[in-house]
């Protein structure tokens, strides 16, 4: 029962992933694409529990070492995704020419 | 805290996904979308170290802390221009972790056939998205030659690995050890697959690559997630999936190929384009500026060759002198521009260009006929017509912002060569096209200086 049910997950979360990916604009597709790599750290959940255990030394360096992988994805793909879309600016059109 | 506890804090994660995600529908509200993001993968991280199967935390805190320094460091450093590179890094990172994690996982007890079935799939799409992506960082970045590698037998070589990995598989399922030499050799084919599906695939390409990357690397979350029977794993990663199919569409559709076409076929350019003759018309800054002047409304055309000239920031400023000039500017973006989705409206961004002028192909091209200068900055085929009118040209259908229906097309290059797929353009022939040679920044700046007089 317990792969029916997550199959059911999957296939509920990929339509719902579709729906709502389409509508990112074309502009915002490189942050959409960093900040995907941020949400795929999500392995880092499964990595700690690896990490944390006790199954043995080799599961814990296993675990250690996914946990560092995803955590450079989560921290840095959030922190890149932030710092691009702080660019995306609408300017105000009675004043334009704003030197930076 | 009880699993029961534990799932439902996961499920609100996944919501908050769900929710960031929605958010990055419109540039007004994506910052906040991304943080709704962090704030889900945050509660997801805290409430699993409340997980009573983990019992010790020497091992994870050194390894978060030092995965947060790189990944942070990386962050802060990495140059816009340098994004596709920085992502198809972040692909990588993501994939050796599935791999790791579905490794792991064979260590726990009480495996069914399905869990280590799960196991092998996370471990063979995390081998080929590590090794895939470490390769397509090396050509974004210019450490090897970034063009296709086709060989003779090439496609031999790749069934025989698949098969291999397809026949060690069963092996293992059938007696699953943590010892056993086909997990070993499951792993090794697994990054081997990933180098020779990447090999074959460059130039224009690249920007399909890495969207491919970036959904393999969901992908492989998702596999790991089914192996250790962890939803949010599975919601994030199926997310993260169609993300990366989506885009990978849109780059195929704008290049009016195949997928397929795409992963096994390399570029070529066997088809002889018909040859354009003609004269091309040069132009100096001074006539430019006078055009430029009179202009009512001007398109720039950004391509690679701006980013690789750094122009973006003087052709931002030339944008806003036509904007005191009274002329409607914008900037019209194919969506193959540049090495990977969107990587021309993100440099744009950053030199302050304003989002809502930024137009796409669909959007641009039924009125270009009303623009009065079309202006091409280190852009090719993205702008040729023969990719409209000549059959015989290896870009024929692939849909173009159609600049030589503008009054004026200046384009900006730095000498007559052709583009990335090394196909010539007539659209440097064409009566309205006049060519400013030189350097793309230098040519805008002696332009934004004579505005300035």
């Amino acid at each position: 029962m317990e792969g029916v049910f997550l199959s059911m997950v999957l296939m509920l979360s990929v339509f719902l992933g579709f729906e709502l990916i389409s509508k990112v604009p074309a502009t915002l597709h490189t942050p959409l694409m960093s900040g995907a790599n941020a949400i795929s750290g999500i392995t880092v959940v499964g990595a700690l529990i690896s990490a944390g255990g006790e199954l043995g030394d080799l599961p814990t360096y296993l675990g250690a070492a996914a946990v560092m992988f995803a955590m450079i994805n989560v921290v840095g793909g959030y922190m890149v995704t932030n710092r691009m879309l702080s660019m995306f600016k609408k300017k105000d059109k009675s004043q334009p020419g704003d030197k930076s | 805290m009880s699993l029961v506890v534990i799932n439902f804090w996961y499920v609100i994660a996944a919501a908050l996904f769900i929710f960031g995600l929605k958010k990055l529908g419109s540039p007004d509200s994506a910052v906040k979308g991304n943080i709704y993001s962090a704030a889900a993968m945050l509660i997801a991280v805290a409430v699993t170290l409340f997980n009573k199967n983990i019992l010790s935390f020497d091992w994870i805190f050194i390894a978060a802390v030092a995965g947060s320094i790189i990944g942070a460091v990386a962050a802060q450093r990495v140059q816009m221009t340098s994004m596709p590179e920085m992502v198809a890094i972040f692909n990588g990172s993501g994939g050796i972790a599935s791999l790791l994690v579905g490794w792991a996982a064979l260590f726990n007890s009480g495996n069914t056939l399905l869990t280590n079935i799960t196991v092998v799939i996370s471990i063979v799409v995390g081998g080929m998205t590590f090794s895939g992506s470490i390769l397509a960082w090396g050509k974004l970045s210019e450490i090897m030659n970034s063009a296709a590698v086709v060989f003779s037998g090439q496609r031999v070589v790749n069934s025989a690995i698949v098969l291999g990995l397809l026949l060690f598989s069963v092996l293992f399922c059938l007696e699953p050890s943590v010892s056993s030499p086909y997990l070993y050799l499951i792993i090794s084919l697994s990054i081997l697959l990933g180098v020779m599906a990447v090999l074959p695939i460059g130039g224009a390409d690249m920007p399909v690559v890495i969207s491919l990357l970036n959904s393999y690397s969901g992908l492989a979350a998702c596999a790991a997630g089914l192996a250790i029977n962890n939803n949010i794993l599975i919601v994030a990663g199926s997310m993260v999936g169609a993300a990366g199919i989506i885009l990978t569409n849109i780059m195929c559709k704008a290049m009016n190929r195949s997928l397929a076409h795409v992963l096994f076929s390399g570029f070529s350019a066997a088809k002889q384009a018909t040859k354009v003759e003609g004269e091309v018309k040069p132009i100096t800054a001074d006539d430019a500026f006078l055009i430029l002047e009179a202009a009512q409304s001007v398109t720039f055309v950004p391509g690679y060759g701006m980013a690789v000239a750094q122009a973006q920031h003087v052709v931002r400023e030339l944008g806003e002198l036509l904007e005191k000039n009274g002329a409607d500017v914008t900037y019209a973006i194919h969506p193959v521009a540049g090495r990977m989705p969107g990587h021309m409206n993100v440099l744009l961004a950053e030199a302050n260009v304003s989002y809502d002028q930024l137009i796409e192909m669909e959007d641009i091209n039924p009125r270009i006929g009303g623009v009065d200068v079309a202006v091409v900055i280190g852009a090719n085929d993205v702008v040729n017509p023969a990719a409209r009118n000549d059959e015989n040209s290896p870009i024929y259908g692939m849909p173009i912002i159609n600049v030589d229906e503008a009054r004026t097309v200046f384009v900006l290059k730095r000498s007559m060569a052709s583009g990335f797929s090394g196909v010539d353009n007539p659209l440097f022939f064409c009566d309205n096209t006049r060519m400013l040679f030189g350097d793309a920044k230098q040519s805008i700046s002696s332009v934004v200086a004579e505005f300035k007089i």
